[in-house]
């Protein structure tokens, strides 16, 4: 169990060494001759103005707000999933009104407009 | 005898021959398994990053013959080295880094990308015996993982001292994480049948094929995941013509090429989690004396996974951004909350002891529930709130006599 965990800390090393191994030589092979001009944030072709970090639309954050309600609350049906096929028609139902209620809290970000791009 | 037990498993044999020789060399057992890991990890990484170069050529040859084309064909027979002259090309490119650029997500987002696709590869049951760990979470560990690469994005669009990059990748965002909701609860079905998280479990479970048991689970995995990868149909991420490139316009060099990597890797390593979640992964017939057949199910599996993958990009045209948000939020996610539940009910009142009658059942109302959204989207499409059109006269401009003719230029 685990050396299990232990293999998967092992191979998000390699994962990450592998890639960054390539960058390095990349960097090593290739040339080097910066300038001034080059170096310029490219903005279609027109000189940047300003701070980049701005303020931005509230909307993403919005999005982001449902996601992570709906992603947590999914994430709690999964132990529920492995011990379905154990399970009485009792549990089926209580995790019926549990999806029944992320609906409604669909239907209610729905009818609020939290979902609405534009 | 040896050589034929080989040529049946060459992994485990392989491994086998390892560990007797480091034991002859009286390496300590907990040593030889942190060895082999090591070992085992990095051929696994490696294998996976060689294998994105074929399939560089192979989507760059089949999307070619989708678009009329002859695809690469001149370096070498068939153009197959075409990717490895990519790759010297890649490799002798300037990196150019930004004025102002903040360096650690800057230089962390392309290695970060790739590691996020490379790490998929550490649970994926090649065949019954060769798989690089058994991870009782195996299906946590995928969505997980999936948000590295989300990470990767957001550090590349912040990085980048550039304001389209930040605006696309807060779109890219925006998609990815909406699309993580109904792939997330999509996957409940098939842990729901298999009782167990790890794919290999799930793979063993299958008697029946999933996609059968639940052709639309599969179909929105399939949809969420091709989104997920910010392929066409849901290219918005790095629409070329719209938002300049993308999160990644101010890398430059291999830097730059990481992104199409980790992208064609993705696209393959979909493949791979359709075929084990939905088609069997490695079931087929003999594999169970013969093993390494597995590895030939599951990649021809796979493959055509892929291949439809392909096909999509190249037929399709691309989303808008809020039509892409409402096939998220309005259809896909109501779909799988309500699939979920029907599944849950319907699988627990039928009889499972007739395997074959409750996979009928549960085809059966798979279809009728794709048939019935089908109508509501079709009823919802034709009383869609559309703004009334009124035509009111604009002014737009004047003409005053007057004025014209104190204009200099505009004599009569």
């Amino acid at each position: 169990m685990l050396s299990d965990w232990l293999y998967v800390g092992i191979f998000l090393v390699i994962a990450t060494f592998l890639p960054f191994v390539a960058i390095t030589l990349a960097g090593i092979l290739g040339p080097k001759k910066p300038n001034r001009l080059k170096s310029t944030i490219y903005e279609c072709g027109i000189e940047t103005v300003g701070e980049t970090w701005v303020q931005f639309r509230a909307q993403y954050y919005i999005f982001a707000l449902v996601f992570v309600v709906f992603d947590v609350e999914t994430v709690l049906l999964y132990p529920w999933a492995v011990a379905y096929n154990q399970l009485g028609l009792f549990a089926v139902a209580e995790a019926v009104l549990f999806v029944l209620i992320l609906f409604a809290a669909l239907v209610y970000a729905w009818r609020k407009g939290a979902l609405r791009w534009f | 005898m040896g050589f034929i037990q080989f040529l049946i498993d060459p992994v485990t044999f392989i491994a086998r021959w390892l560990q007797m020789l480091l034991a002859g060399w009286g390496v300590p057992a907990g040593w030889t398994q942190f060895i082999l890991f090591v070992l085992g990890a990095g051929a696994l990484g490696t294998g996976a990053l060689m294998f994105t170069i074929a399939l560089i050529w192979f989507e760059r040859k089949l999307i070619g013959r989708f678009q009329d084309r002859f695809g690469p064909n001149r370096v070498g027979p068939w153009g197959i080295f075409q990717p490895f002259a990519d790759m010297g090309k890649i490799f002798t490119k300037e990196y150019i880094t930004p004025d102002g650029a903040d360096p650690v997500p800057f230089y962390l987002a392309p290695i970060l990308v790739v590691m996020s696709v490379v790490s998929l590869w550490a649970v994926i049951p090649f065949t019954l015996t060769v798989v690089g760990v058994e991870l009782n979470v195996g299906v946590l560990y995928i969505i997980g993982i999936g948000g590295i690469g989300e990470l990767a994005i957001i550090f590349a669009g912040w990085g980048s001292n550039n304001k389209y990059a930040m605006l696309a990748a807060f779109r890219a965002l925006a998609q990815l994480i909406s699309y993580e909701v109904p792939m997330v609860i999509a996957l409940l079905v098939p842990v729901m049948f298999a009782g167990k998280m790890g794919l290999n479990d799930i793979a063993r479970a299958q008697d029946i094929w999933y996609i059968v048991l639940c052709p639309l689970a599969a179909l929105i995995f399939f949809i969420t995941s091709t989104a997920e990868n910010g392929r066409t149909p849901f290219d918005l991420l790095e629409a070329d013509s719209e938002l300049v490139a993308g999160f990644n316009i101010e890398y430059s060099g291999l830097r730059f090429g990481f992104y199409y990597v980790a992208d064609f890797l993705h696209a393959f390593t979909i493949g791979l989690l359709f075929a084990i979640l939905f088609l069997g992964g490695w079931r087929g017939p003999f594999v169970e004396q013969v093993p390494v057949l597995g590895v030939f199910y599951l990649f021809a599996k796979a493959g055509i996974v892929y291949f439809i993958g392909n096909w999509m990009r190249a037929s399709l045209p691309r989303f808008r951004i809020d039509q892409m948000m409402d096939i998220n939020w309005k259809i896909l996610t109501p779909t799988a909350l309500v699939l979920v539940m029907l599944t849950a009910v319907v699988d627990k009142l039928i009889a499972s002891e007739l395997l074959y009658l409750q996979a009928a059942v549960l085809f059966v109302l798979n279809v009728v529930l794709l048939v019935v959204i089908g109508k509501v989207i079709d009823w919802y499409w034709a009383h869609r709130p559309r703004p009334k059109v009124v035509a009111t006269p604009r002014p737009v401009a004047r003409y005053e006599r007057s004025s014209a003719q104190s204009h200099p230029g505009a004599g009569q």
